[in-house]
């Protein structure tokens, strides 16, 4: 705790009692549920007994929601950012190298620095490394499918790996999943905790997946599918995507000597 | 025209999926690729506190448990502060306590186990005091967006029935579905919940 900044004095008044705004709380901003999927969402067949019927309790944030775990670089280890090479037996995985990119950002536009971001995928041909995945394509053997990297002071992140496949799935009869990378993040409180799956530009299967079409907000939607980025990418080595990840933004607490917010 | 107020907009959620191992608790995926892996055990040694169990499930509208579902927790030491410069709490910090773990359900049963400490009473920025209680947070195949939910504790009836935010609760009868049950076994405290996802005992699930 650093010392009491001092009060504000409002000019136009000649009076010794300092001009105080109202307190915040430090709080997030509302999360807006009309721009994320509905729990139930009928054409995710999967959604329809595991979406709650009562309607959620909102709750104004305390310090139970305004705070959350904190990593750092101890929790990681030097390849944990790199697919290419964090599974590698015998040589590299197969498939279109690919690095990804971006910033997590709040919805003040700053950016969320030190925040834990994981990442998992299926490889080139649509196959997950899991016991309980039994599509047809083959597993890679140089390939795990899963990294981790801590954003930087500026809530930069990156990390290289091989572009998914895209797979099917028992939803309806042929259901193919787009090629995706699943996010999680994590942001400065446990109510930022998010969820999320990357998409790529261009990929036919996005106006048909029934998971993705869960989100009624087409620009929301479109927020999910990263953009070829030549300017990031290898030469002769990797192309590059951009992903953005937004959390919720953080209310003020004037005056109370916090980091939160400001 | 006003100037428009040029917020960003929170990324959407999407679900985590059926294989949410991989990325999260790779072992139970099948393989292990991590230096470090996070888990279900809260505790250190030397980390302070009455050592607790919880174990649960997390059961669908057909009353068949979620076998692929993964929660976090996250809560307050002994002390009732949280690991976290934005806690304004009084309670002493416990270097050897993060406050946070991850689990995933078992794949046959569906049971869910953390091994913590009982959380401190938190102060809340009134000066209210809230019941020790833990913050759960879950996500599936089938789950769109995390559901948010808390865990209070059956021996703490004094503090639960002056908890605000379960208080909040219009329904007196749905205030139940969060106290999570206290017993021994073993010479183990174990406190054993239940979280309802849909149907007549819903859960209470919270928009934070």
């Amino acid at each position: 705790m650093h010392a009491q900044a001092p009060a504000l004095r409002d000019p136009r008044l000649n009076h010794p009692e300092p001009f105080t705004p109202p307190l915040g709380d430090g709080g997030f901003f509302q999360r807006d549920r009309s721009m994320h999927p509905p729990a139930h969402a009928p054409g995710y067949k999967s959604s329809v007994l595991r979406s709650p019927r009562q309607a959620l309790l909102s709750l104004e944030n305390s310090d139970s929601e305004i705070t959350g775990p904190v990593f750092g670089h101890n929790d990681l280890g030097a390849l944990d950012n790199d697919l290419i090479r964090n599974y590698a037996k015998d040589g590299d995985p197969v498939g279109e190298r690919i690095i990804v990119h971006g910033r997590v950002l709040d919805e003040t536009g700053r950016g969320v620095p030190n925040t834990l971001v994981e990442f998992w995928q299926a490889n080139a041909g649509g196959r997950y490394r899991h016991k309980k995945d039994t599509c047809l394509a083959p597993i890679d053997p140089n390939f795990g499918g899963c990294g981790r990297a801590l954003t930087d002071d500026t809530g930069y992140y990156y990390f290289r790996t091989v572009k998914p496949g895209p797979y099917p799935w028992r939803n309806y009869v042929n259901s193919w999943r787009p090629a995706h990378i699943h996010f999680s993040v994590f942001g400065s409180g446990f109510a930022q905790r998010l969820i999320t799956q990357m998409y790529f530009e261009g990929d036919p299967l996005i106006p048909v997946c029934p998971i993705l079409t869960t989100i009624p907000d087409k620009d929301a939607l479109e927020r999910l599918v990263a953009p070829l980025d030549l300017n990031a990418s290898a030469p002769f080595d990797s192309l590059a995507y951009r992903f953005d990840i937004v959390l919720r933004g953080q209310r003020s607490t004037y005056f109370e000597n916090r980091t939160a917010g400001n | 025209m006003p100037q428009p107020l040029n917020y960003l907009k929170e990324t959407a959620s999407q679900t985590a999926g059926p294989y949410v191992h991989i990325g999260l608790i790779p072992a139970m995926a099948g393989f292990d690729i991590f230096e470090k892996n996070f888990s279900n055990v809260l505790v250190t040694p030397n980390t302070q506190g009455e050592r607790i169990t919880l174990e649960g499930k997390v059961i669908d509208g057909s009353g068949t448990p979620l076998r692929d579902v993964l929660l976090e927790i996250w809560q307050a030491n002994a002390a009732g502060r949280y690991n976290h410069s934005a806690d304004r709490s009084t309670g002493a910090l416990d270097e050897e306590f993060r406050g946070w773990g991850r689990a995933g359900s078992d794949f046959e049963s569906g049971l869910v186990t953390f091994e913590t400490i009982k959380p401190g009473a938190i102060i809340d920025k009134t000066g209210r005091k809230g019941a020790p209680h833990i913050n759960v947070w879950i996500v599936a195949r089938g789950i769109n967006i995390g559901l948010n939910t808390r865990l209070y504790f059956s021996d703490e009836e004094a503090a639960n029935a002056a908890d605000p935010v379960l208080n909040l609760i219009e329904q007196p009868v749905r205030r139940s579905t969060l106290i999570a049950k206290r017993s021994e076994c073993a010479g183990k405290i174990v406190y054993s919940f239940t979280i309802n996802l849909q149907g007549p005992e819903e859960t209470v699930f919270f928009d934070v």
